[in-house]
């Protein structure tokens, strides 16, 4: 089908961020380039730019997360954005109030922005085919479908490593069946042109069809799996995932799944490990990994911020950046 | 509406599968039956004449599942709203299966939805009666009474008997008294938290799959019952290439099986998910190109024998969540016709061939001789023009559910007159 994008105005730039489906190389390596422009306000004296004043974003968590929660919540306030935070987590739908209840609510309170977690995929896509036609959704996760924030911050630290797409192997570990992390990043490498995709996981941890729905290579060992890669990354595994019929134990998942100095061998000299945090050390990898040279774990936290900023403010900044960083206004 | 006891039909293209009719003929109606068809009788005044010229006459339609939300469910629609929208649809005969509140478990609940269609007049309800007591999967209904009460066949709904020592004794009870099992086949297990199909789309969407195996390993164990037993079982909406295979193996044995197939699964795939639809939310999920092909080619080979609107209407709010969260199934029958006309279109079927499906197909599976316009049968029937063209949208529909995914979309074929008992009972209007 070929509907039009639904995160697009009708000047094709960006009004919601839900995905990184159907996004062009060049927008995102618009949202990559203006995050290297904020990359410098963190170390301003005054940590803000006035892109976004006037503006309000209301992070909008139906599922908590501390972390993703305070990267957006500090993006939108170093952009001068007010910032509203609201965990629903289950409390208010617990009362009744359907999920259309209370965006509209909110709505009401005239927001600018809704920075979206939900445990359901296709939570962010219904809030935003619902929303008021002013308001621009961010999606920070939808339950299995969808993470573009985190998809891009990866790229972004990817690049700062490796700045050419076209020449990279990449390779994702663990639970790619449950990840919206990893579904967000699959898209965005192969949209920036990544060279070759690898996919690694026992098969109850792969997706149906993985290889055919994204184009990438599925492997099942993981020192074959990271042959010759320049970017190893890492996922979360969730703890309920083990002793049940996915996964039979955290002895065994370590035993062929953790990544390793010696597994990580076989990768190139020069290749970076990243993991989207929290790790789980001495499951997903252990310390020695974890906070060996090649890991870039940290700065993707760093980055984080900057690539938000740089989302936030295409959807509902009122100026642009020059290269400093400094805001400079658009049509007056 | 026209409470004429006769009718003349005049100059309307005949088409009666069962009778391998198809030409023009005219059709006289008296007293609610088939009086003759061609020349009117000696002696025989019409009270009105229907001039069905460059339309087609052709028995009524019979659906095996539709979803009339009554008794239980009324804030989505009712017995009067629905059979208003069958009649509209050209159906003149429905079953119903037995998920309502309180569940069609007993000759009372099986009267009342019966009983209820008869007086409104519009067409004939046939309630599908539980096969366990409130669906439950655990303790058989009292069957012998249900067939009493009007029950011509038996179903789980959408909720399939886990216990497969419950399924084989029902099996058995049932055809202690011939009565034909509806079975939805799906593994609950296997298709744990699922809502769309498992395979390409699933793994893009980050949606929780329903596996093909959820519906070849429920058909499998329901065939082998089947065929222990030697009870009659019906399959109702098939949805993947593997299990409508197995169904057509098993037929070739001499198992006493059947199947159909809802419409939707014949035009619809996985691939119209995109954009997380929520009208595309559909138990049995829609699958692969490859399945539908294979449904279509086995619709065309007679192996499903029928074609199901698997009618579902919803108020407004069961669809106004995220993708997974709404209630499933969509509204469909008055996309029924002008969408089997499009089969014919498409080269799947003859027109006879697609009539034949949404009549004398279905009404076999219901054990009824009916589904066709023989002298002497009832004066159930539908006329149409086959080549008009009308866009349904949510406004236009008859039925209280409004939601589906053809809405919009340039349909061929409409209803002109449906009769019941040889009563007008829906006429186009303009």
């Amino acid at each position: 089908m070929n509907t039009p994008n639904p995160q697009l105005d009708a000047q094709g730039h960006l009004k919601h961020f839900l995905t990184i489906e159907g996004l062009s190389r060049e927008l995102l390596t618009e949202i990559l380039d203006r995050a290297e422009g904020f990359l410098g306000v963190a170390q301003q004296a005054v940590k803000k730019v006035p892109l976004c004043r006037g503006k309000v974003v209301a992070n909008l968590f139906f599922e908590n997360s501390t972390r993703t929660r305070t990267t957006f919540e500090l993006a939108a306030k170093r952009l001068s954005a007010d910032v509203l935070n609201l965990n629903i987590s289950t409390s208010a739908t617990a009362k009744g109030e359907t999920l259309l209840d209370t965006l509209h609510n909110l709505e009401a309170m005239h927001v600018d922005m809704f920075v979206v977690r939900h445990a359901t995929s296709g939570a962010a896509h219904f809030i935003a085919a619902h929303a008021d036609p002013h308001v621009s959704i961010i999606n920070a996760g939808d339950g299995r479908h969808s993470h573009p924030t985190q998809g891009m911050l990866d790229m972004f630290t990817i690049r700062r490593h490796k700045p050419d797409f076209a020449s990279l192997r990449v390779a994702i570990v663990g639970d790619i069946l449950h990840s919206r992390v990893a579904r967000s990043q699959i898209l965005a490498l192969t949209t920036l042109g990544v060279a070759e995709i690898r996919v690694i996981a026992p098969r109850t941890l792969l997706p149906s069809q993985v290889e055919e729905a994204f184009g990438v290579r599925a492997f099942h060992d993981l020192s074959e799996g990271v042959r010759d890669v320049d970017v190893v990354i890492m996922l979360r595994i969730q703890r309920e995932r083990m002793n049940s019929a996915l996964l039979p134990s955290e002895h065994e998942y370590f035993h062929l799944f953790g990544l390793t100095e010696k597994r990580l061998s076989g990768a190139r000299p020069d290749a970076i490990v990243m993991h989207p945090g929290p790790i789980n050390r001495g499951v997903e990898m252990d310390s020695q990994v974890a906070d060996g040279p090649r890991s870039v774990i940290l700065e993707q936290v760093t980055n984080g911020i900057a690539v938000r900023m740089a989302v936030m403010s295409m959807c509902i900044g009122t100026q642009t950046l020059n290269s400093q960083g400094r805001g400079e206004f658009l049509n007056g | 509406m026209v409470n004429a006891s006769r009718i003349s039909l005049c100059n309307g293209r005949l088409i009666d599968p069962a009778s391998g009719i198809d030409r023009i003929a005219d059709l006289h109606l008296a007293e609610g039956w088939v009086l003759a068809i061609g020349d009117a009788p000696e002696g025989f005044r019409p009270e009105r004449t229907l001039d069905a010229r460059g339309l087609i006459v052709c028995p009524g339609f019979v659906d095996l599942c539709a979803r009339l939300r009554e008794p239980g469910h009324e804030q989505k629609a009712t017995i009067a709203s629905e059979t208003r929208a069958a009649a509209a649809s050209g159906i003149t005969m429905l079953c119903c299966p037995p998920d309502t509140l309180p569940v069609i478990d007993t000759p009372a609940v099986a009267q009342l939805v019966h009983q209820t269609a008869e007086r409104l007049g519009y067409a004939h309800v046939l309630p599908a009666g539980a096969v366990t007591q409130g669906l439950e999967g655990r303790k058989i209904t009292e069957m012998a009474a249900l067939k009493q009460a009007g029950c011509p066949v038996l179903s789980q709904a959408d909720r399939p008997i886990r216990n497969a020592q419950v399924q084989r004794r029902a099996l058995e009870y049932a055809a202690t008294f011939g009565l034909t099992v509806f079975l939805h086949p799906r593994d609950q297990d296997l298709g744990e938290g699922g809502c769309v199909h498992e395979g390409r789309m699933s793994t893009r969407l980050g949606l929780p799959g329903i596996p093909e195996a959820s519906e070849t390993v429920a058909v499998a164990r329901d065939l082998a019952l089947a065929e222990q037993t030697g009870a009659r079982i019906h399959f109702r909406g098939l949805s993947t290439a593997r299990g409508v295979a197995m169904l057509a193996e098993a037929r070739r044995r001499g198992v006493r099986a059947s199947g159909d197939v809802s419409l939707h699964q014949l035009f619809l795939t996985e691939a119209d998910l995109a954009g997380f639809d929520a009208n595309c939310h559909l138990i049995p999920p829609l699958r692969t190109l490859a399945d539908r092909d294979a449904l279509r080619a086995a619709l065309a080979r007679g192996d499903l024998a029928a074609i199901c609107s698997d009618h579902q209407p919803h108020d407004a709010d069961a669809k106004l969540a995220p993708f997974p969260e709404t209630a499933p199934g969509i509204s469909s029958l008055e996309t029924l016709l002008p969408l089997a006309l499009r089969l014919v279109a498409e080269g799947v079927l003859d027109l006879s061939g697609a009539i034949e499906r949404l009549t004398a197909g279905p009404a076999a599976i219901l054990g009824r001789n009916l589904g066709r316009l023989a002298p002497g049968d009832p004066a159930d029937l539908c006329v149409f023009d086959p080549g008009e063209i009308w866009i349904p949208t949510a406004e236009t529909l008859v039925s209280r559910g409004h939601h589906s995914p053809f809405l919009g979309q340039e349909m061929r074929g409409r209803v002109v007159w449906t009769l019941l008992g040889g009563r007008v009972v829906f006429e186009k209007q303009g």
